[in-house]
């Protein structure tokens, strides 16, 4: 009996692809496991691999046609033994391309390659980001899991919406999870999921793997947070338009009002001083206020329209081993400079003890990103959307520089705001740099 | 001409054979089934089908007996063991007839005879001594692109209690006695051994079951098997573990068995002796020598899809290992075919097979044992919840039972699932389906079970497991 070779679904989902390349003609012998074809859907080209044995009678559906209907006949495989010549004519004529019913439907869903298949290497047309016509709504289109499934990636901080479920019609079940922490048949980061846009995919983990020796490297597992990282700050570079502005800060009153600050503090039962402010907590405060002079920046870009923010509520990021996190030091315009600094230096303790809640890191109306404790002179930071600016703060340290015409040495202090261009341009991005200037430069301004 | 060209021709009529015939002509695929003895295999002729219907009489008779506790009267209560036996059959025969009408139904060719295969897509079927029926193939040579092995299992022969027919009996026998013996010796505790053992005690026989393991019922979970094991024994049933038959002296009409217990000897004489000490496949005359088809220790060796190592060679149920149950035949078939169509079935997990033992209290269960997990080195919880405490058990009168539910204390996944009692046979699937929907204590907390009914101590035996048990 002649065997008819019938158009894959490759993805749960798929009702119809564009059959690239026969890499099979006519006459051939074909094993199981031989690719005989190339088969493209909007997302990707697949190999199909063939699963009898037998010569190829005849290719029904010839290469380059497009939209062929899942499950129609594409070629007649002839049985061993069998008369290749009969089995062709027994053919069928399949219908070539499928109606565009439920099109839209199609669109809207998320169709990735089955673990299965493996995607071919050259890119096609047909994987190219399509940013405008078709964007990837992963909100509120459902991911289908069992309830084992969806606690071990709860717990193992994996995303659903990137996993390609195994189970019945693609629904995400306890093994696909499994996959997913050893990095197996993740899709890339979730096509902006948290931003409703977008992403071109990167490299395919089979692509990346293949460029190193095996055994020439460890896969090591990514924990939620370092996923959280890559999944928001890559969705930031490339949804945020940023600029950026520097500007060098005199800081030896700072430093001098510091030290007197600290001196004076008054000292608790156990003779430790109440508090002992860093440069960073004035950072904060000189940035909370300046927010507070230009209100115009301290906004958020929404589709809808423009948040301006009341209050400046100011992230500040905390290294961790293996991460960071941003927890959020609210009211900050109205709070001193020690219930500042005692805030900032209980919330780091339980950022790293990874202890927040998440009411305490999210939100927040801009950041300070601070690497002058590592000696960094300046340097540019990736904004927290939807927050529309941070502060990238360098080392205080002492430099010659120039005033009236004579060289002297000051404490400078380098800091690069990086802005959301969609919500702050660049003449109020500067209004607002300068507005911290002038702050940070004049410490006493902070009290009034 | 009959026909002699199939695209899938299927070795043996057992519930896994006949099933996987259906799916197959399902599929499109022109499928004959060969059938040496009768249609339905042992599943339905021999084996789970009549016994639970001598069971069921042996059920009745025993509410007879207690008609008073119900408040009833029943009066010179007897049983007439022929006319048992007679129920069984025409119970066998009608689902034969059914199978016979499914073939038809779906097209599937029956072809009368012993096969065996001479070459991958040649099979050979050679006359049968039993009758054929209406309109099946006879002997001769037949073509097959695909051939599945579904020969099934028979008796397993210890030496020294060699079956007789007549006094020392395999299942074949036990399911047609001409009268209920006196005292039976059952050698085995497996499912069929103590089946047969509920069955002629609650009939009168003073029953002795030998098991050469540590527990009756050795698969079953340790807990639940003690409660059944006192439960038997309440019943007059003598239980023997760790003990071996070591001989059988046979007498005109009873036999003398020694059974070694403990480094001790004992003799016991009984009227009749089952032998149930477990099936083992039939792989014999079917060739796979010829065309070397891989087997190991009496099964034949197939990968996750029931392919053998032989290209066009399938074999599933009972020929292709344990757990040897109809259930399990008759999915790996419906997967094993379903993949020779190129639908990309998922295999089987074996993990969640069920497995039920309709003896008096009846036993069920399925997935992971408290004793594998704990030598998984899972963290678990285990809930349990007693028949006692249970509304609907009270007023049916059984209230002797036990639920007890295994979860992974981390994940929350259902690990397995134990039950001993009135009617948990028909309860287990409840916890397979949440298994395989891999469901948390949280959805079988959130679940409504309805009342008054034996299936709220499922709950409740969930809600034991996380400390928040109501009824007790």
């Amino acid at each position: 009996m002649p065997t008819n070779i019938l158009m894959p679904a490759l993805s749960p989902t798929m009702e119809k692809g564009n059959l690239a390349r026969w890499l099979k003609k006519e006459g051939d012998k074909i094993k199981s496991g031989d690719v005989i074809a190339e088969i493209e859907t909007d997302k990707a080209t697949m190999e199909y691999e063939a699963v009898d044995e037998g010569t190829l009678a005849k290719i029904v559906v010839p290469e380059g046609t497009q939209d062929v209907a899942v499950n129609s006949v594409i070629a007649v495989l002839a049985g061993e033994g069998e008369d290749v010549k009969a089995a062709a004519s027994a053919a069928k004529a399949a219908p070539a391309s499928a109606p565009e019913k439920k099109a839209e439907a199609a669109q809207a869903r998320q169709e990735a390659p089955r673990l299965a298949v493996t995607p071919a290497q050259k890119p096609s047309p047909a994987t190219a980001p399509k940013v405008a016509e078709a964007p990837q709504v992963v909100h509120g289109n459902r991911v289908f899991s069992s309830p084992l499934a969806r606690r071990l990636a709860r717990d193992a901080g994996i995303d659903l919406g990137r996993i390609q479920g195994s189970g019945p019609r693609g629904r995400v079940i306890a093994r696909d999870i499994d996959a997913a922490k050893s990095g197996k048949g993740l899709r890339t980061p979730a096509a902006g999921a948290a931003l409703g846009a977008a992403i071109a995919p990167t490299m395919s983990d089979q692509q990346i793997l293949s460029l190193y020796e095996p055994g020439s490297y460890e896969l090591m597992p990514h924990d939620g947070m370092r996923r959280t990282i890559a999944q928001r700050l890559t969705a930031s570079v490339q949804t945020v338009p940023h600029f950026y502005l520097t500007m060098d800060c005199g800081i030896g009153k700072l430093l001098a009002a510091r030290e007197e600050i600290n001196a004076a503090a008054p000292r608790d039962k156990n003779g430790k001083p109440v508090y002992k402010l860093s440069v960073n907590d004035f950072v904060i405060k000189a940035l909370a206020l300046a927010l507070q002079r230009i209100p115009d920046a301290n906004v958020s870009w929404a589709e809808g329209g423009m948040l301006r923010h009341k209050h400046s509520d100011i992230g500040v990021a905390v290294a961790l081993p293996g991460g960071l996190i941003t927890p959020i030091v609210r009211n900050a315009e109205s709070k001193s400079l020690s219930a500042i600094s005692n805030e900032m230096r209980d919330l780091a303790t339980r950022a790293r003890g990874r202890k927040l809640k998440p009411h305490e890191y999210q939100g927040g109306t801009s950041s300070v990103s601070n690497l002058g404790m590592y000696g960094i002179k300046d340097f540019t930071a990736v904004i927290n959307p939807p927050q529309s600016t941070i502060l990238a703060v360098g080392a205080a340290e002492e430099r010659a520089i120039v005033r009236n015409g004579k060289v002297e040495a000051a404490q400078i202090m380098s800091v690069t705001l990086s802005c959301d261009h969609r919500s702050v341009d660049g003449a109020l991005g500067a209004e607002l740099i300068g507005a911290f200037k002038t702050l940070i430069e004049n410490p006493v301004m902070m009290v009034v | 001409m009959a026909e002699t060209s199939f695209d899938v021709v299927i070795i043996g009529s057992g519930p896994g054979g006949y099933v996987t015939a259906i799916r197959s002509a399902q599929l499109g695929f022109k499928t004959a089934i060969v059938e040496r003895d009768y249609l339905g295999g042992i599943c339905l002729n021999w084996g789970c089908i009549p016994t639970k219907a001598l069971l069921r009489s042996a059920e009745i008779f025993h509410y007879f007996q207690h008609a008073k506790d119900y408040g009833l009267k029943a009066d010179n209560v007897g049983y007439d063991p022929k006319a048992v036996v007679a129920r069984s059959r025409v119970v066998s025969k009608r689902l034969n007839d059914g199978v016979s009408f499914l073939m038809k139904k779906n097209k599937v060719s029956v072809i009368w005879g012993e096969a065996s295969i001479d070459a991958p897509s040649k099979v050979t079927v050679r006359g049968s001594k039993s009758e054929a029926p209406k309109g099946a193939l006879g002997a001769g040579s037949y073509q097959a692109k695909h051939i599945i092995i579904a020969t099934g299992a028979r008796p397993r022969v210890l030496p020294g209690i060699e079956p007789d027919k007549k006094l020392v009996w395999t299942y074949f026998e036990a399911m047609v006695p001409d009268r209920i013996p006196k005292s039976l010796l059952v050698i085995g505790s497996g499912a069929i051994g103590i089946e047969f053992a509920s069955f002629f005690r609650t009939l009168g026989s003073e029953v002795t079951v030998v098991e050469v393991l540590p527990q009756i019922l050795p698969v079953e979970d340790q807990e639940i098997q003690a409660f059944a094991r006192k439960s038997f024994e309440k019943q007059g049933i003598k239980i023997h573990t760790n003990a071996k038959v070591t001989k059988l002296d046979k007498k005109s009409d009873s036999v003398t068995a020694t059974i070694e217990e403990g480094g001790k000897s004992q003799t016991l004489t009984v009227e009749r002796v089952i032998s149930a000490v477990g099936v083992v496949g039939n792989i014999e005359n079917l060739g796979l020598e010829k065309v070397g088809v891989k087997t190991d220790r009496g099964i034949i060796v197939v990968d996750r899809l029931n392919k053998t190592n032989v290209s066009g060679i399938y074999a599933i149920g009972d020929v292709s290992g344990p757990p040897m149950l109809a259930h399990k035949a008759e999915h790996e078939g419906v997967v094993c075919i379903e993949a020779i169509k190129g639908l990309n079935p998922h295999p089987m997990n074996k993990s969640m097979i069920p497995g039920c033992t309709y003896c008096s209290p009846q036993i069920a269960s399925v997935g992971l044992t408290e004793q594998a997990a704990k030598e998984k080195k899972l963290d678990v919880r285990v809930g349990r919840f007693p028949f006692v405490g249970n509304g609907k058990a009270i007023a049916l009168g059984e209230d002797q039972g036990l639920v007890k539910v295994i979860f992974d204390k981390k994940t929350g996944q259902l690990l397995g699932a134990h039950m001993v009692g009135a009617e948990v046979t028909e309860l287990i699937q409840g916890y397979v389906v949440a298994m395989n929907l891999e469901t948390t204590e949280e959805e079988l907390m959130h679940t409504v079970f309805p009342h008054p009914t034996l299936s709220e101590m499922m709950k409740e035996a969930v809600l034991d497991a996380y400390g928040r048990v109501l009824n007790m």
